[in-house]
C-alpha cells in the first residue's frame, strides 16, 4: 500500500516539474513572446519619397533618383559564394565576413529582423544582383529613394540626408533603424515637412520564412505618405554662380531679396562637393580631414571681423545720437593719432564728409565719429555710452542669432562693457582704448549673414525682415516672424545719407576715390561699400556689401573672402557679378567675370594640417 | 446481462477523462493545420477531419470492447498476442517502409500502421499474464528472468527498428516491478545514472565522481546510522578532489603528467570505500557489498559515458542531448524544434491567444505539431490555464488508473492496470517534457491527444481494456 502512495507521489512531483517549467515560459519569461512576434509578422515598411525642394522660380533643387538598399535577414543565410556576391557589389570578402561574425555575435538580439546591409546601390548593380538573387538566401533588396540635385550648387545650403543612428533613435523614438532623416542644412530644418510618413505592410509568415499571406487582406497596412515640398527663396541659378565665382576661394557670399527678407543666395566656399552629398557616407572621412572644413557653414557660422563696412553702422549711430550730421568733416592726416599711437588709413583728399568718408572708406574719420559717440555728454559714463552704442548695434542684427530657419546659425559676436572691464579693468578703458570697434575690427565678429542683413536693412531705408530660405506654398506656411519689419534704432531718415557715400563708392568718377568702382556696373545703380578686414593669419579679408538699385532695391549682398586682400579688388567684383547676374542675367563685363572665376586665393588661407 | 446493469459499472472519471483528451486533441489538430481554404473541421482531407474519422472508429472500439468482447479472453490471449505481436515487430524490420530513417511502419495498400504500438498492448496483458500465476515471485531468478524477457523482447526488437524512442517507453515498466516487490534502490540508481551521464556530459566525468562518492557516502551514512560522521569525511575529500586539477598542475610532478585527475580521484575513493569495508567486515556484508557494486558500476558508467554518447548513439540522438544540457547551441539543426516550440509555448501568457489565434503553430514554426508537438498548440493558444488543465487531466488519468489497480481483486488486471498507468506517465513525462525542452527530442507521441490512428486506437484499446476489467472488481 506504501508503495502505491510514493508512485502516486512521485506522478504527481513529475506533473508539478512540468507546471514549473510551463510557469517560467509562460509566465516568467519574455523572450518567448518577443520571438513569436518576430516571428510570425513582418513589417514591411514602406518608405515615402522625400518631399523636393523647390527655387523660387519653381526649378527643382533638390529632387530624388531611385536607389536601392540590399538587406539581410541574418538568420535565414545559408552558405552562398561570397566571392560572387563581392564582385556583384564592389566588396572585399573580408568586410562581408567580418559583418557576418558581427551578426552571429548578436543572433540573440536580431532574431528574425531585417537589417540593412548595403545601402544605396545602383540600378545597375541592383538588377544584376536581382538576377542571381536566387543564390544568396536571406538577402533582399529594397527600393529606395536617394537625393539628386539637379543644380550642381548648394551641398551646404540644402544639406545631406543620412540613415538615423542610435544615438539619434535614443532621442527621437519616432525613428527606426532604417529611416532616413536630414541631418543638415534645410532638410534638416525642414524635416517635419519633407519627410512624410512611413508605411508598412504586415505580412505573415510560416517557418520557412515564405511569406504566407498579407496579414488580413491588407487591411491594416499602411501607404506611405509622401513629404511635402517646399518652395525655397534661393534663385537656382544665382547660387549656381555664386559657387562658380567662389570656386578656389574660402569665403562666403550671401544675397537676400531686401523687400522681403529672402534669401537669395547663400554661398559657402568651399563647400561639399554637391556630387557627393547623396552619398555622403561613403566620402564622410575624407570631408572631415578636408583642412578647409567643407561642413563649416560659414554664411551662417564664421564670426568674422567686419571690417570697414561696419562704419557704416557707426555712421548711422553718429547720425542718430547726432555727433555727426552729414556736413561733419574730420581731417585724415594718413590715418588717427591717439596719444602716441596711431591708426593708419590709407592716402585720400583730407578733410571728407560722411559721403566722402564712405567713399573712400576713410578710417580717421570714424574714429572720431565712435570717439563722439562714446564720449558724448548725454551719458554720465562711457559705460552707459557704450550700452546703448551696443543696443543700438543689436537692432542691426549684429552680436545675436538673426533667427533664420537655417539650422546651426550663430550669432556672432559683439563685445559689452564687462568684456573691456575684464581686459583693461574696471573704469581702465576709454573711447580711444576700444576705438578699433570704429572700423570694424577689434572684438566685434559678424557672420556673412549679418553683413547681407545690413545691407538689406539699409537698402529698406532702416528695416529688415528676418532673413529666410523657405517661402510660403501650397504646402508649408512659414512663420509670422519672417513677416515682420525689424526697424533700427536709427531714424529711417539718417539712411538716405550713407546711401549716397555708398552710391559714390561704387559709381564715382575715375580718380575721386571711390573703393569699389570694380563694382560698378552701367544702369544698375549698385550701392556699396568695401571693407578690408584684417586677419591675424595671413593676408587681410577682402568684404563687400552692396544693394542695387538705389531706389526699390532688388538685391542686397555680402561677400566676405577670406585672405583675398583688399575689398574692393576682390569681394566688390564677384558681389557686383552677382548683382549683375540677377538682375540682367547676363553678365556684360566677360573679363572680369573670367578673372573672378579663375583666380585662385585659397592657397592664401593657412591650415592646421591635421596629423 | 443487460447493458444497462453494466453501465452503471463503468468507471465514468476514466471515461470522461478519456473523452475530454480526445475532444481537446481534436480541436487542437484542427488548430495546428487550419487554414482558411479548408476551414470545415470535418474537411477530410484534413488531418482534423482524418482525426475525425479515427476518433469515431476509436469509439466503437471502446464500445466494442467495453460491451461486446468478454473480459475473459485477455488473459487467454495474452500469449498468443504477445508472440504475434513480437514476430511483427521483428518481420517489420525487413518488411516495413522506411520514414525518416526508422523502419517501424507496414504499409497495407492506403492503411499503415505501427506494430510498436500495439506491442504496448501485447507487452502489458503479457506481462499481466505471467505475473499473476500463483506461484510467480518477482524475487526467484526464473521469474525474473521471464519478467526481464517479456519487457527486453520488444524493447530490443523496437530499437532494432530505429525508434529508440518508442523503447524508451518500456523503461516505465520498472515502475510495475517496483509496485510489485523490486527493491526502490532500483529506481534510484537508474536515476542516479542519468544524473552521473548529465553531470560527466554537462560539466565533467570528475564532477560525476565526487557526485557519485558523495551520494554513497550518504547513503550508507543513512544505512548505518552515522550520517554525520559519514558527511564531515566525505566532504573535506569531495572538496579535495574538487581542487585536484589545480593543484594537479600545481605541484606539477612529472611522474603524475598524463594521469588525468580522474584517475587520481577514483583511486583515492576506491582506497577510502575499501578501508570502510575493511573496518566494516562481517557486519552489514551483503548491503556493503551491493553498495561497493554500486560504486564501481557507476565508476564505470562515468569512465563508459564518452563511448555511449560517441559510439552507440546515433548523432541525431547526440545532437538533441548536448542541445538539451546546453552543450551546444543550434537554434536551426537540432534544437530548431523545441527553441520554436517554447517559443510557441511561451508566447500563450497566462490565458494564451485564444483558439485559431495561435501564430506560432499555425504557420508551420513547429515541425511535426500536429503530432508530437501537439502540446504547443495547447501552449499558445489555450495558455498557461489550459496547459495546466491538461496536465492536470492526465495527472488524474494516471493516479486513477494506480488507483483502481489497486482496489482489484484480481492480480491480473491489478498488474495490467499498472502496465496502463506505466505507458502513459512515460508517454506523458517525456513528450510534454520534450516539448518544453526539459527532455531531450524523443519522438513519441501525447497519448490520445496527437494526431494519428495507430497511436489514438492503441492508447484506447490500452485503457479500455483495463476499464472493461475494472467492471469485474465486483464479481468478487
Amino acid at each position: 500500500m506504501e508503495k502505491k502512495n510514493i508512485l502516486i507521489a512521485g506522478v504527481l512531483a513529475v506533473g508539478l516539474i512540468l507546471i514549473l517549467q510551463l510557469f517560467n515560459l509562460q509566465i516568467l519569461k519574455d523572450e518567448y513572446k518577443i520571438n513569436a512576434e518576430n516571428n510570425a509578422y513582418k513589417y514591411v515598411t514602406r518608405y515615402p519619397v522625400r518631399g523636393l525642394i523647390l527655387d523660387r522660380n519653381g526649378n527643382i533643387l533638390v529632387g530624388n533618383k531611385n536607389t536601392y538598399d540590399i538587406m539581410v535577414t541574418p538568420i535565414e543565410v545559408r552558405d552562398f559564394d561570397t566571392l560572387d556576391f563581392c564582385t556583384i557589389f564592389n566588396l572585399n570578402p573580408l568586410d562581408v565576413r567580418e559583418k557576418f561574425k558581427e551578426y552571429k555575435r548578436y543572433r540573440r538580439r536580431i532574431g528574425y529582423q531585417s537589417l540593412t546591409f548595403l545601402k544605396q546601390v545602383s540600378g545597375i548593380q541592383y538588377s544584376i544582383f536581382i538576377e542571381k538573387a536566387w543564390k544568396f538566401p536571406g538577402f533582399s533588396a529594397v527600393s529606395r529613394t536617394s537625393r539628386n540635385y539637379p543644380f550642381a550648387a548648394g551641398a551646404n545650403l540644402f544639406g545631406y540626408v543620412t540613415e538615423v543612428d542610435a544615438d539619434f533613435i535614443k532621442k527621437n523614438p519616432e525613428y527606426r533603424s532604417g529611416d532616413y532623416v536630414g541631418a543638415s542644412g534645410l532638410e534638416k530644418s525642414y524635416e517635419d515637412v519633407l519627410k512624410g510618413e512611413k508605411g508598412y505592410n504586415i505580412l505573415l509568415r510560416d517557418v520557412h520564412n515564405r511569406i504566407h499571406s498579407s496579414f488580413e487582406d491588407g487591411a491594416y497596412d499602411k501607404d506611405a505618405v509622401p513629404g511635402k515640398d517646399i518652395v525655397s527663396t534661393i534663385d537656382g541659378y544665382l547660387q549656381q554662380y555664386g559657387e562658380e565665382l567662389m570656386q578656389n576661394k574660402v569665403g562666403s557670399v550671401v544675397a537676400i531679396e531686401p523687400s522681403t527678407g529672402e534669401i537669395l543666395a547663400l554661398i559657402s566656399s568651399p563647400g561639399i562637393n554637391i556630387e557627393q552629398l547623396a552619398t555622403i557616407n561613403k566620402h564622410y572621412k575624407e570631408i572631415v580631414n578636408d583642412p578647409y572644413k567643407p561642413m563649416f557653414n560659414r554664411a551662417v557660422m564664421s564670426a568674422y571681423p567686419p571690417g570697414s563696412v561696419f562704419k557704416l553702422v557707426n555712421g548711422l549711430i553718429g547720425l542718430q545720437e547726432g555727433v555727426i550730421t552729414p556736413e561733419t568733416r574730420y581731417s585724415c592726416n594718413m590715418g588717427y593719432t591717439y596719444g602716441n599711437r596711431k591708426l593708419g588709413c590709407h592716402a585720400h583728399p583730407s578733410p571728407t564728409d560722411l559721403t566722402q568718408s564712405i567713399m573712400m572708406s576713410c578710417n580717421a574719420y570714424y574714429c572720431h565719429t565712435f570717439k563722439a559717440i562714446l564720449e558724448n555728454r548725454k551719458y554720465p559714463t562711457i559705460g552707459d555710452a557704450f550700452n546703448n552704442w551696443r543696443e543700438m548695434v543689436m537692432s542691426f542684427g549684429f552680436g545675436r542669432k538673426l533667427g533664420s530657419d537655417f539650422p546651426s546659425e550663430l550669432g556672432g559676436t559683439l563685445p559689452t562693457t564687462s568684456t573691456y572691464d575684464k581686459i583693461h579693468g574696471k573704469n581702465r578703458w576709454r573711447a580711444n582704448t576700444v576705438i578699433s570697434l570704429s572700423i570694424g575690427q577689434g572684438e566685434i565678429g559678424a557672420t556673412p549673414l549679418h553683413l547681407a542683413n545690413l545691407a538689406a536693412t539699409i537698402a529698406n531705408r532702416g528695416y529688415y525682415y528676418i532673413p529666410h530660405l523657405v517661402k510660403d506654398s501650397p504646402d508649408t506656411t512659414i512663420s509670422p516672424r519672417f513677416k515682420e519689419r525689424n526697424y533700427t534704432m536709427v531714424d529711417t531718415s539718417h539712411f538716405h545719407k550713407v546711401i549716397q557715400g555708398m552710391y559714390q563708392a561704387v559709381n564715382s568718377g575715375p580718380g575721386a576715390g571711390g573703393t569699389a568702382r570694380l563694382a560698378r556696373v552701367d544702369g544698375l545703380e549698385i550701392c556699396g561699400k568695401t571693407g578690408t578686414a584684417q586677419n591675424p593669419h595671413g593676408k587681410d579679408n577682402a568684404v563687400f556689401i552692396c544693394f542695387a538699385p538705389r531706389e526699390n532695391p532688388k538685391i542686397a549682398i555680402a561677400a566676405y573672402i577670406e585672405n583675398a586682400g583688399f575689398g574692393g579688388t576682390w569681394a566688390a567684383p564677384i558681389a557686383s557679378l552677382m548683382v549683375e547676374k540677377y538682375l540682367n542675367g547676363e553678365i556684360s563685363r566677360k573679363d572680369l567675370e573670367k578673372r573672378m572665376k579663375e583666380t585662385s586665393l585659397i592657397q592664401n588661407v593657412p591650415v592646421k594640417r591635421r596629423r | 446481462m443487460g447493458n444497462s446493469f453494466k453501465i452503471g459499472k463503468i468507471d465514468m472519471p476514466l471515461v470522461l477523462c478519456y473523452l475530454f483528451l480526445i475532444f481537446v486533441g481534436w480541436i487542437n489538430i484542427f488548430a495546428s493545420v487550419y487554414s482558411e481554404e479548408h476551414s470545415s473541421i470535418f474537411d477530410m482531407s484534413q488531418r482534423y477531419g482524418m482525426q475525425f474519422i479515427w476518433i469515431l472508429t476509436a469509439l466503437v472500439i471502446a464500445g466494442a470492447i467495453l460491451f461486446a468482447l468478454s473480459h475473459k479472453i485477455y488473459s487467454v490471449l495474452a500469449p498468443p498476442i504477445y508472440v504475434a505481436v513480437c514476430l511483427l515487430l521483428f518481420a517489420v524490420i525487413f518488411l516495413g517502409k522506411e520514414v525518416n530513417g526508422s523502419r517501424s511502419w507496414f504499409e497495407i495498400g492506403p492503411v499503415s500502421f505501427q506494430p510498436a504500438e500495439i506491442s504496448k498492448i501485447s507487452t502489458s496483458l503479457f506481462l499481466a499474464y505471467i505475473m499473476s500465476k500463483y506461484s510467480f515471485r518477482l524475487g526467484r531468478m526464473r521469474d525474473a528472468v521471464s519478467v526481464a524477457v517479456a519487457i527486453l523482447l520488444p524493447m530490443a526488437l523496437i530499437v532494432m527498428e530505429k525508434e529508440t524512442g518508442s523503447a524508451l517507453v518500456y523503461c516505465g515498466f520498472i515502475f510495475l516491478l517496483y509496485r510489485e516487490g523490486l527493491s526502490g534502490w532500483f529506481i534510484l540508481y537508474g536515476l542516479m545514472s542519468i544524473l552521473l551521464f548529465v553531470v560527466t556530459l554537462a560539466v565533467s566525468p570528475l564532477a560525476a565522481i565526487i557526485i557519485l562518492f558523495l551520494l554513497h557516502a550518504i547513503i550508507n551514512g543513512i544505512y548505518t546510522g552515522r550520517l554525520m560522521r559519514h558527511l564531515l569525511l566525505a566532504l573535506p575529500v569531495a572538496a579535495l578532489l574538487w581542487f585536484l586539477p589545480s593543484l594537479h598542475t600545481l605541484i606539477n610532478l612529472e611522474y603524475l603528467n598524463g594521469i588525468k585527475p580522474e584517475y587520481i580521484a577514483v583511486a583515492i575513493i576506491l582506497a577510502f570505500a575499501i578501508f570502510c569495508m575493511y573496518k566494516l567486515r562481517g557486519k552489514r556484508g551483503r548491503h556493503m557489498k551491493l553498495l561497493f557494486l554500486s560504486l564501481a558500476s557507476s565508476i564505470a558508467l562515468v569512465f563508459s559515458v564518452e563511448f555511449i554518447f560517441q559510439e552507440i548513439l546515433q548523432p541525431h540522438q547526440r545532437a538533441r542531448i548536448e542541445n538539451l544540457l546546453g552543450i551546444t547551441e543550434d537554434l536551426k539543426g537540432a534544437g530548431y524544434n523545441v527553441h520554436q516550440s517554447k517559443i510557441a509555448i511561451g508566447s500563450g501568457g497566462m490565458w494564451g491567444k485564444g483558439f485559431l489565434d495561435g501564430t506560432q503553430t499555425k504557420f508551420n514554426f513547429v515541425p511535426e505539431q500536429s503530432t508530437d508537438f501537439i502540446f504547443c498548440t495547447v501552449g499558445e493558444e489555450w495558455g498557461f490555464a489550459g496547459s495546466v488543465a491538461v496536465i492536470a487531466v492526465y495527472l488524474f488519468l494516471i493516479t486513477r488508473l494506480i488507483v483502481l489497480s489497486e482496489r482489484q481483486k484480481d492480480n491480473f488486471t491489478r498488474i495490467y492496470g499498472y502496465c496502463v498507468a506505466c505507458c502513459f506517465f512515460m508517454h506523458v513525462f517525456i513528450n510534454i517534457g520534450m516539448t518544453m525542452g526539459l527532455v531531450p527530442v524523443i519522438g513519441i507521441p501525447l497519448p490520445l491527444l496527437s494526431y494519428g490512428g495507430s497511436s489514438l486506437w492503441s492508447f484506447t484499446v490500452l485503457l479500455f481494456i483495463f476499464i472493461r476489467l475494472d467492471m469485474e472488481r465486483w464479481k468478487y
